[in-house]
């Protein structure tokens, strides 16, 4: 059993196609001002994308860890086509840092050694979870749709296993994955001629119903929600929980200023309404929501 | 809201207790919309079918659609459909893909009556025509002949 | 070579006996709760109507795969045990299993009975779906319906087991098995609850001009006109309006169904031991009518004719029909 260790921030992967120098002066900023203490590096979403960000990767991870954060390498949540499955063979390899797996063939490749379960993978179970700690997996990410009940089951047994938990608490929600390029789709294009059409809209492409309302993101292969996903007034409820990482999915928003209210609120220097409200301001008209941790329908807020 | 009165209305009744006393099993398909109102509507015809599930005392009935009770599931296609489909030779789902089938109202009651139907082992009109005998397996193979007539002439509201 | 089973979808028992008696291998069903992925009202099977149907189905040299291919949220792992059990226990030729932790349970309990990954598993590569055969022993897995037939025979050739593909039914654009779409606007999980766009929550308005809006949870997926075709209600065959848009537009896929009935062959030679039918939410009618296609057509390919398939657009979502992914990747 480990002892019970005072939560953590961390920073996911960022989901969009951002510029490679922009990247890096993200990630500059993040290592100089962001109270987190984990942050999650690497391509999740599209390996097309992938050639653009490597060369970066190690000025990047050796910035952060300059700054004392700890690094771990994230990995894609699709692997099907060659260069992907050759993508998820070398990272596996690397046996000199941590990696983050979001698909089972990361599971095969690295079974036996330590690593990452990432919030893509389906790991709904106490049953799954043992599993995956026998093959290896030291710490994990649940999938953003497990309600609070499911949580704190799943936390408890981490405990006993000796496995930190990581739970979303900021950003818009991932909610499907897909074979398809619906950026390149919505521009008349096919996947295999994309233009990187989905650097474009660095938060994503909105997508409205016929009536107006706002929904969905499109980003790339990968669809998420419209309003951004939010625990702050969740944070006590979670640490009862046993949850002992609290993820923020970065967008173009001032993530230092998101992270400091989740660390001021973890800290208690600053109250959860008064952060809600803070945060409610940062993320303007999407809004939030909290559905899925009460329960609910993903995409509302529950007071 | 007065159904139609007369024969066909004992008919109907009578059909729905045979139909239940048969097939039990339907009502535990239906499950939680044995109280659901259901109305059934050829809408080439000038009346509607009401329906209500229940499995001790099922209702049957047949009224003029401009006088139509309240209901909470409504099921629309043309006469001839409506019986391919409740005599399972036609799919539910493609009717409503090519928007021949018509559902409003509860859309789960609608879905739990059309998958309970499904599983009855002789087709439902098959059951009613073998309820009333001779008679009524020739009434089926002429409201059969009729419903295939399209358009049914002078039932369009 | 090969002939490959044909695997038919049972939504009733009734259905059961009519994928049978048209010539179906093998008939997949499942349970009347969350354990399976098409947990819809009125559809499935009691334990006791399993039992007659797979009496009915092996009296006549069929076999029943049932389906338990949802994924137990902690602390309600208990339902789940239980379906493997009564499946087993009621004599069950394989169970579909999706979550590793049901797989698993599967293995350790009952040794000898075959698992088959179930697409909801969403293995796309060959190291994937080794990684269930190694830790599970899985003898067959259901490929996700977004590989060209050249990915299938690379697969085939890489894998220590069995391959089933999809060749007719519903189009699923996501990868299966990672969608919590219905969860965000429903409160009900695909992965968790086995509903896909509950119909509870799925709304059809008439609209003035004699078109159809249709709704999932209160939010707008489309609007047909009086004549156009429909697809099922599902956030990923709805119509939305993008900013690069002038007018809406099916952003994921426009509804239209499955058919690989002029692939028969190249599905054979790629290596493929089993053809899988969608639809266990659709009617006996649509069973007897694929089913029977399709064994017509499996014979004919097996016996070196060119294969008749029947008309099977008036079934198809949307009166429409493709062969996806698996003729060519730019589909993606």
């Amino acid at each position: 059993m480990e002892q019970a260790r005072a939560p953590e921030i961390t920073l996911g992967p960022v989901l969009f196609h951002w510029p490679a120098a922009f990247m890096r002066d993200f990630y500059a900023r993040i290592a100089d001002e962001a109270p987190v203490s984990a942050v999650y590096v690497g391509e999740v979403v599209c390996s097309k994308r992938s050639p653009f960000l490597d060369p970066h990767i190690p000025e990047i991870v050796e910035r952060l860890q300059r700054a004392g954060k700890k690094v771990v390498l994230s990995s894609l949540a699709e692997v099907v086509l060659p260069r992907e499955r050759e993508m998820m063979s070398a990272l596996c390899r690397l046996q000199n840092c941590e990696i983050e797996i979001n698909d089972a063939a990361g599971t095969y490749f690295r079974a036996g050694s330590p690593h990452r379960i990432g919030q893509y993978f389906n790991l709904y179970n106490e049953r799954t979870l043992e599993v995956l700690v026998r093959g290896g997996a030291t710490h994990v990410t649940l999938p953003c749709e497990l309600p609070r009940g499911s949580v704190a089951s799943m936390a408890a047994r981490a405990r006993e296993l000796g496995v930190g938990v990581e739970v979303q608490v900021f950003g818009r929600a991932p909610l499907a994955l897909s074979a398809r390029c619906y950026h390149a789709r919505a521009h008349g294009r096919v996947k295999d001629n994309c233009q990187f059409v989905c650097g474009d809209d660095t938060d994503g492409m909105n997508l409205k119903t016929i009536d107006g309302e706002s929904l969905l993101t499109v980003n790339g292969v990968q669809t998420l929600s419209h309003p951004y996903l939010c625990l702050i007034a969740e944070l006590p409820d979670l640490i009862a929980s046993g949850v002992n990482a609290m993820r923020l999915s970065p967008h173009m928003l001032n993530m230092v200023e998101v992270a400091s209210i989740f660390d001021e609120t973890l800290h208690r220097r600053m109250a959860p309404d008064a952060a809600l409200s803070r945060l409610r301001a940062i993320v303007g008209a999407p809004g939030l929501m909290n559905g899925f941790w009460h329960q609910q329908p993903g995409g509302i807020y529950v007071m | 809201m007065a159904p139609l009165s007369g024969a066909l209305q004992r008919l109907l009744a009578r059909l729905a207790r045979k139909i239940a006393t048969d097939n039990p099993s339907v009502f535990d398909r239906i499950g939680p919309h044995v109280a659901t109102r259901f109305i059934i509507d050829p809408v080439n015809l000038p009346i509607v079918l009401y329906l209500e599930p229940r499995r001790e005392a099922p209702v049957l009935r047949a009224y003029l659609r401009s006088n139509a009770p309240q209901s909470d599931a409504q099921i629309a296609a043309s006469l001839w459909q409506l019986m391919r489909m409740i005599d399972g030779e036609e799919d539910g789902d493609a009717m409503f893909f090519s928007r021949d089938l018509k559902v409003s109202g509860n859309t789960e009651a609608v879905v739990a009556l059309r998958n309970a139907l499904d599983d009855l082992d002789r087709p439902l009109a098959e059951q009613a025509a073998a309820q009333f005998g001779a008679v009524g397996r020739g009434a089926l193979a002429l409201a059969r002949h009729i419903a295939a007539r399209k358009p049914f002439r002078g039932a369009q509201p | 070579m090969i002939k490959p089973d044909l695997v038919c979808p049972a939504g009733t028992p009734a259905a059961l006996r009519d994928a049978v008696d048209a010539g179906a291998d093998c008939v997949y069903c499942g349970f009347q709760n969350a354990t399976n992925a098409r947990n819809f009202p009125g559809l499935n099977f009691t334990p006791d109507e399993l039992d007659r149907g797979i009496a009915y189905a092996h009296a006549r040299g069929a076999k029943v795969l049932v389906a338990l291919n949802t994924f137990p949220p902690a602390g309600k792992f208990e339902l789940w045990r239980q379906a493997v059990d009564g499946a087993v226990a009621r004599g069950a030729d394989a169970l579909i299993v999706a979550d590793i932790g049901v797989a698993s349970y599967a293995a350790e309990a009952h040794p000898d009975t075959r698992l088959h990954l179930s697409v909801q598993a969403s293995a796309s590569s060959p190291e994937a779906i080794k990684y269930y055969c190694r830790e599970f022993g899985v003898r067959r897995v259901v490929l996700p319906r977004i590989l060209t037939i050249p990915e299938i025979k690379a697969i085939a050739q890489a894998i220590p087991c069995e391959i089933e593909a999809f060749i007719f039914g519903n189009h699923g654009l996501m990868l299966e098995g990672r969608c919590s779409l219905t969860n965000y606007v429903t409160g009900q999980s695909t992965n968790m609850d086995g509903v896909c766009s509950p119909a509870a929550d799925v709304k059809f308005e008439p609209l003035p001009d004699g078109g159809m809006a249709s709704r999932l949870g209160g939010h707008m997926l489309d609007c047909f006109g009086a004549g156009d075709k429909a697809g099922y209600p599902t956030l990923c065959k709805g119509r939305y309006v993008a900013p690069c848009r002038s007018e809406p537009y099916y952003a994921f896929e426009e509804p239209l169904s499955l058919n690989l009935a002029p692939m028969l062959a190249d599905l054979i030679h790629a290596g493929v031991h089993a053809f899988k039918i969608e639809g266990r939410q659709r009617s006996r009618a649509y069973v007897q009518k694929v089913v029977a296609a399709f064994r017509e057509a499996i014979d004919d390919v097996s016996d070196g004719r060119a294969p008749r398939v029947a008309d099977l657009i008036g079934l198809t979502e949307g009166q429409k029909q493709t062969e996806g992914a698996y003729k060519s990747k730019r589909w993606r």
